[in-house]
């Protein structure tokens, strides 16, 4: 491998001075109500950095209206326009001032401002085409890996999850931290029964605590619903218990020291290794804390990650919008199946004898290489999944960032 | 490769590393034991004997209790043990029971 610190990379620089490693033009719709016009805008670009996010709820909430602040300035996006119909509870005013203020262009279509959907569309693909030729041109500068943020989850996990992808992405973790990367994971609910494992590797003793009490919430609420972080396609591959699963997801961590929590959309203050709390604070108000894996990735990258890890065994389609997901598949034989949807086949651990540290080599040639502009399969494939639900949170406490 | 794996030393489980075919034959801790039934990749097969109640062990830590006597070699999974923490949810699932 090359030296790692030494790995150049280029990024798009934003007024803000964040660098971005994809010129992506987000359109926002702001309620369900506003999401088919969004996508007729967008359905114009095919083929073009377009991508449509949004949040469906017309009732307001503090998290959301926190994602969608920090998505729409993510490093990653050139510039935004946002969809409202006019009459839900979102403050969209806001929300524009917001991404002006970071440098981007932005701009809002008011669907009953504009006279309906066919006059709202022709003013959005007015803005998209402007702004795709602005965007042509944005100044690159020179970016190192310890600019990145990288995010990983594992969804459609299988028995070979936890010998193979995760501990394999782990490495990858570990190699992006010391090149001075930051990276981060989720999923407190997938932490049950590992506390005290987790919380030993906090960089002081108050963080450590601060672990503990995150999981035990996560447990706490899991017992509420009823339900763990557990699918029946799991139990299909070889995962009989929630611990179980648990275990295998945790080596997807690596094995550096924790630098500190945050909450979804909070950006890591510093480098290193940061665990994001996931679960709502307060009684459980509005279902489970992330419904599907979608809402996790677009969690990660509200917190700033450029790219997200996934691994799977039982094989995952997603990828997302706004940042590349790169696919880490654990199962040699779901590899063979769905070849064009995996970037990595980490099952040669089992197949091959490969080790854990070769794979984690791969996925972080692989990490240079997205960075690098070229696409991961997910982006090959056209996805772009996104999905923003309620939440409550408290911000987090003093002992969270030593 | 091996067939089976044994993560880490503390395990009282073996981790299927190749598939296994009805009628395969395992040797474990001595014994001869004909596979009663085909196992995927990741699936787990008792290393020892384990009696009701009797910790499940993986990676090194608990993953859960057998619920019933579970002889060496045999497939362990959602029969014969249970989570400590929450019930693991099948499609056999029947939704209208919790009404």
């Amino acid at each position: 491998m090359s030296s790692l610190k030494t790995i150049d990379l280029t990024g798009y620089l934003r007024k803000d001075g964040k660098k971005g490693i994809r010129n992506v033009v987000v359109i926002a719709y702001l309620v369900e109500c506003a999401r088919h016009v969004a996508g007729e805008i967008a359905g114009r670009f095919s083929g073009e950095p377009v991508h449509v996010i949004g949040f469906g709820g017309c009732y307001p909430n503090a998290y959301a209206d926190k994602m969608m602040h920090a998505l729409c300035t993510h490093a990653n996006v050139g510039a935004v326009l946002l969809v409202s119909l006019g009459c839900e509870s979102f403050n969209r005013n806001r929300l524009l001032t917001h991404i002006q203020e970071s440098g981007r262009p932005a701009a809002l279509v008011g669907i009953q401002a504009a006279g309906g959907t066919r006059k709202a569309i022709e003013e959005g693909v007015h803005f998209l085409g402007e702004v795709l030729r602005e965007l042509s041109v944005t100044t690159t500068v020179a970016m190192h890996v310890s600019d990145l943020v990288v995010g990983v989850v594992c969804g459609g996990s299988d028995a070979t999850s936890g010998i193979t992808a995760n501990p394999s992405a782990g490495h990858a973790f570990d190699l992006v931290v010391a090149a001075g990367g930051t990276t981060l994971f989720e999923n407190t609910g997938e932490m049950i029964g590992l506390e005290n494992i987790i919380a030993a590797r906090a960089v002081d003793a108050p963080l450590g605590i601060a672990i503990k009490k995150t999981i035990d919430k996560a447990s706490r609420y899991y017992q509420k619903m009823g339900h763990g972080s557990f699918a029946p396609g799991n139990a299909e591959g070889g995962l009989t218990t929630l611990e179980e699963k648990a275990i295998g997801a945790y080596f997807k961590t690596g094995t550096t020291p924790i630098s500190g929590i945050i909450k979804p959309a909070d950006a890591p203050p510093s480098h290193g290794l940061f665990l994001m709390d996931i679960v709502p604070d307060g009684d459980p108000l509005f279902g489970f804390p992330n419904p599907n894996d979608s809402s996790e990735i677009a969690e990660l990258i509200a917190s700033g990650a450029h790219t997200v890890l996934f691994t799977t065994g039982r094989g995952s389609v997603v990828g997302s919008a706004i940042a590349p997901v790169i696919k880490v598949c654990a199962n040699p034989d779901t590899f063979l199946r769905m070849e064009d949807d995996m970037d990595i086949n980490a099952g040669t651990t089992l197949s091959e004898g490969d080790t854990v540290e070769a794979v984690g080599e791969a996925i972080f040639e692989k990490i240079r290489d997205v960075a690098r502009g070229e696409s991961s399969c997910s982006e090959r494939l056209g996805h772009q999944e996104f999905v923003l639900g309620y939440k409550t949170f408290e911000p987090a406490g003093p002992a969270c960032l030593p | 490769m091996d067939q089976l794996k044994r993560i880490n030393p503390r395990d009282n489980v073996l981790v299927v590393c190749k598939r296994l075919n009805e009628g395969d034959m395992l040797e474990i801790g001595g014994q001869q034991i004909v596979v009663s039934h085909a196992l995927g990749l990741g699936h787990k097969v008792a290393a020892v004997a384990l009696k009701a109640g009797d910790p499940v062990v993986k990676f090194g830590l608990p993953i859960g209790v057998a619920t019933t006597a579970i002889a060496a070699g045999e497939h362990i999974h959602l029969h014969n043990m249970k989570s400590n923490f929450i019930s693991t949810y099948t499609l056999d699932h029947e939704f209208i029971k919790n009404h």
